[in-house]
């Protein structure tokens, strides 16, 4: 019998394969870890067509097998629909440091990560992965991802 | 029809509308105008056959008989796809691409919203996820329509002969069959009539700010929901299932 804070502690260890300095909890898309029968893992996806989706569940269950456990369990929740707000405060930081920048509350103009100025403007609604788009910063040309409100 | 069936044609359905879609745009891939869009439609195309596996593997759990996603994409003969005719139709030009994309969005984005408030609570959940998505092509497709219009002499001809072109598959977009009526009335499930007066509204005004005309009352092809498809459909499933079909049960 495991305690499901243990569980979660393991899983924060796990990194997102396409951002690899976020975790899957830093990312929020960890739902639910029930220990009640074996271990159960609620996870959400983040788009639908997210081509990571696999790869973090067998990561997961890599992750928890490697510490013994090995009654593992996926389950895929789709309701409530994944949202950037569930990117944690810590998230945040490290995207921030990694150059991305981090999703902003509506309204908010988007700050570059390097010079931290929001005199920043849009190159295009789309960057290499669904989740991103590509940025400028007009003060210190910088161009960088914005990690996107969803 | 039992409701669990109902909820198998209905998800099979949908699902069909998007991974055609979403095989469209994979053709564009290398081909398109310029980078940025090819990222762009790359990224859509693959929140479409996101959409579709979701919708198929929730058709096989209501089915019951074993289908997984893959039978559902690569082992159906053209008559057991019901998607629309308007998303089969090739991409064409770049504003024939964009065309197709704000008819059939404009119409998607409401359809998922009011499917986020039906009884069945597998498809609400699908919606959920797939509107936020579509919501933000839509954003995308519409400013590309009104950069088209109301750009060069040429860009606006030509989004006005796709937009003429196009219109008449728009309109079995809201003929309800048997299918529609049951959703509607035992799963309080889309009204398409509803959703085509929002989608007259939401459309004249994109088309306006893209200083384009509203084409007129014409005839209307149908019979994508039955089955029944325009002569552009066997080639793109030809090129889709190739490899399951030379290859039966190949993985990698
Ligand atoms: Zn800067």
């Amino acid at each position: 019998m495991y305690e499901s804070d243990q569980i979660l502690e393991w899983l924060s260890q796990v990194p997102d394969p396409e951002i690899p300095v976020l975790t899957i909890t830093d990312l929020g898309i960890v739902r639910d870890v029930d220990c009640s029968n074996g271990v159960t893992v609620s996870l959400t996806p983040t788009y639908s067509g997210c081509p990571a989706t696999e790869a973090i569940e067998a990561s997961v269950v890599a992750a928890l097998e490697d510490r013994g456990v090995s009654d593992v369990r996926i389950k895929r929740v789709l309701s409530p629909a994944w949202t950037t707000d569930w990117i944690t405060e810590d998230g945040r930081k490290k995207l921030r440091v990694y150059g991305i920048a981090p999703p902003e509350r509506r309204d908010r103009p988007v700050a570059c990560p390097r010079c931290d100025s929001s005199n920043t403007e849009v190159v295009s609604e789309f960057g290499s992965t669904a989740c991103k788009a590509s940025y400028r910063c007009v003060d210190c040309l910088e161009p960088f991802e914005y990690f996107k409100c969803l | 029809m039992s409701s669990k069936a109902v909820s198998a044609a209905y998800a099979t359905r949908l699902g069909d509308n998007a991974l055609v879609l979403g095989q469209r745009l994979i053709e564009l891939v290398a081909a398109s105008p310029e980078l940025e869009e090819e990222l762009a439609n790359a990224n859509f195309s693959l929140d479409y056959i996101g959409q579709a596996r979701m919708f198929y593997t929730y058709a096989g759990e209501c089915e019951g008989a074993g289908r997984t996603e893959d039978d559902f994409a690569f082992l159906r003969p053209e008559h057991e796809y019901h998607n629309l005719l308007l998303v089969e139709q090739p991409n064409g030009h770049f504003g024939d691409s964009t065309v197709r994309a704000v008819l059939f969005e404009s119409w998607y984005v409401l359809l998922l919203e009011a499917l986020t408030r039906c009884a069945d609570e597998g498809l609400a959940a699908i919606a959920e996820r797939a509107v936020k998505e579509v919501r933000y092509h839509l954003r995308h497709s519409s400013q590309w329509l009104i950069r088209l219009g109301d750009g060069t002499e040429e860009s606006h001809v030509r989004a006005q002969a796709s937009l003429d072109n196009l219109w008449r598959f728009t309109g079995e977009m809201f003929v309800a069959d048997e299918l529609d009526g049951v959703m509607l009335n035992e799963f309080e499930g889309p009204d398409l009539a509803a959703i085509e007066t929002q989608w007259r509204k939401n459309v004249a005004a994109i088309v306006a700010e893209a200083r384009l005309e509203l084409p007129g009352d014409q005839w209307m092809a149908s019979g994508g929901k039955q089955g029944k498809h325009t002569e552009h459909f066997g080639f793109l499933l030809a090129e889709m299932q190739y490899l399951q079909r030379a290859y039966p049960g190949a993985e990698w």
